[in-house]
């Protein structure tokens, strides 16, 4: 197995599967968490593990080598992740014009005042994922790309295919829902 | 107090830093000196912090065996010449099978389906019927498809050897097969065919498992295949879905038959 990624792609370049499968080996884990981010579904982050990795293995030929390889399946993942949003964009339930005051009434629903549970990592993981879960395909994909990818709302509306104003209320609708979700665990 | 309070969309532009300079400029003043803004963007960044201290959801162990046993199969060669693209890998034989059988499939529908009408007529009739042929197709290759999955998992339910078994061969096939299923899962999905989309997942996990396992099993390890088939009923599910398809393929043919009839009788 080659040692460094910048050998393992110069094999696969070359036609070397194991090479390629070292790759998969060594980067599929950060994609899938990329992926699930984005997508907030286990099984369209498998999905988009496999397509990301497809696209990669046929544009090898672009790769820069001095590049990193990380970075630019990272970039990959992210297209392939809002390709697939994007594909879905049609299929978006009301959830889009979801009614505010009828998730606020569902979160305060849940609220479970007991600060001390959240000192354990997975239960804060399963609260931000409850309050994720709240978005919409849009509003998640807006959300991830401004708050963990450090896209502008320009970049966003072009990624997404959203004119800017729409881009940006996907952010605000997004963050809205989020602080109506977590304030209460937040503020004790 | 520099200008009235800011809203909670002016806050998340101030956060992001998405605000002209001007604006930004305004909004930081007002929030030196109004403590109910204070108050109000202390909180946005208390939830937001949250967000970030919220470790992301991990991939299950082994998902790069997994991976990589979904992908290989699709992956096409990069230098070698187009014919031992083919030679070498038996899952892109699958593939080109499966292209080629869509090919002239289509083209044998095209010359069978009676054209009802001229080439100058109405168009939304003729996309009509282009759906129906391609849904025909359609049933026909993922009805052909669930009777080789389902032979490989009763083969796999029945085997009562004892000792290591030699699943090599059952593994090529699930590997063959894999491919087509996804193609097949995704467009049970965006036809919005649920039940045959979910069939078909969970159909592509046991493929993926055993594609993905060691090619000479255990009795335990076989076992916990065999369980893992058998806790899904994914034979059974396979077979009704396969029935299923038969019964829409012959809906399909007598709708067919009964057009051509009527054309018939008009002419």
């Amino acid at each position: 197995m080659p040692h460094t990624d910048a050998a393992a792609v110069a094999l696969a370049r070359d036609g070397d599967s194991e090479a390629f499968r070292s790759l998969v080996e060594r980067h599929s884990r950060a994609v899938y968490r990329l992926a699930h981010r984005m997508t907030g579904s286990p099984h369209d982050a498998e999905d988009v593990v496999q397509e990301t990795f497809l696209r990669a293995y046929r544009q090898l030929g672009r790769f820069e080598s001095r590049a990193n390889f990380g970075t630019w399946l990272h970039r990959i993942a992210v297209n392939c992740s809002i390709d697939l949003i994007r594909s879905r964009k049609h299929q978006e339930s009301g959830a889009d014009a979801a009614d505010l005051e009828h998730f606020e009434a569902v979160a305060e629903d849940r609220v479970d005042p007991s600060p001390e549970r959240l000192m354990i990592s997975t239960e804060v993981q399963e609260r931000v994922g409850a309050a994720m879960a709240t978005l919409s395909h849009m509003e998640r994909a807006a959300f991830v790309l401004r708050h963990f990818e450090g896209q502008s709302i320009e970049e966003i509306s072009r990624a997404l295919g959203l004119k800017a104003n729409a881009a940006k209320h996907s952010v605000f609708r997004a963050v809205r829902k989020m602080r109506v979700a977590l304030e209460p665990f937040v503020e004790g | 107090m520099t200008m009235r309070h800011l809203s909670d969309d002016d806050l998340v532009l101030h956060y992001y830093g998405e605000m002209t300079a001007a604006d930004e400029q305004r909004a930081a003043g007002h929030l030196a000196e109004c403590q109910a803004c204070q108050h109000q963007y202390g909180s946005l960044q208390r939830v937001l912090a949250f967000v970030d201290s919220a470790p992301m959801v991990e991939a299950p162990d082994g998902f790069e065996r997994v991976a990589w046993a979904r992908l290989e199969p699709a992956l096409p060669t990069l230098r070698r010449g187009w014919v031992s693209w083919f030679v070498f890998s038996p899952a892109r034989l699958a593939w080109a099978a499966i292209v080629a059988v869509l090919v002239v499939g289509a083209f044998m529908a095209g010359r069978l389906t009676p054209q009802t009408a001229p080439s100058t007529g109405r168009p939304a009739a003729t996309e009509a019927s282009d759906d129906k042929v391609r849904e025909r197709i359609l049933l026909v290759d993922v009805g052909d498809h669930l009777d080789r999955s389902q032979m490989i998992l009763i083969e796999l339910v029945s085997s009562d050897s004892t000792g290591n078994v030699d699943i090599s061969a059952e593994q090529a096939r699930a590997q063959q097969l894999l491919a087509a299923n996804r193609l097949y899962r995704q467009t049970a999905v965006t036809t919005g065919d649920a039940t045959l989309a979910a069939v078909l997942d969970e159909l592509e996990r046991v493929l993926v498992d055993v594609a993905a396992s060691p090619s000479t099993l255990s009795h335990a390890d076989l076992d916990a295949v065999r369980r893992r088939i058998e806790s899904k009923e994914l034979v059974f599910k396979v077979r009704v879905v396969s029935s299923q398809l038969r019964e829409r393929q012959k809906a399909a043919i007598l709708e067919r038959t009964g057009q051509r009839a009527l054309d018939t009788t008009k002419s």
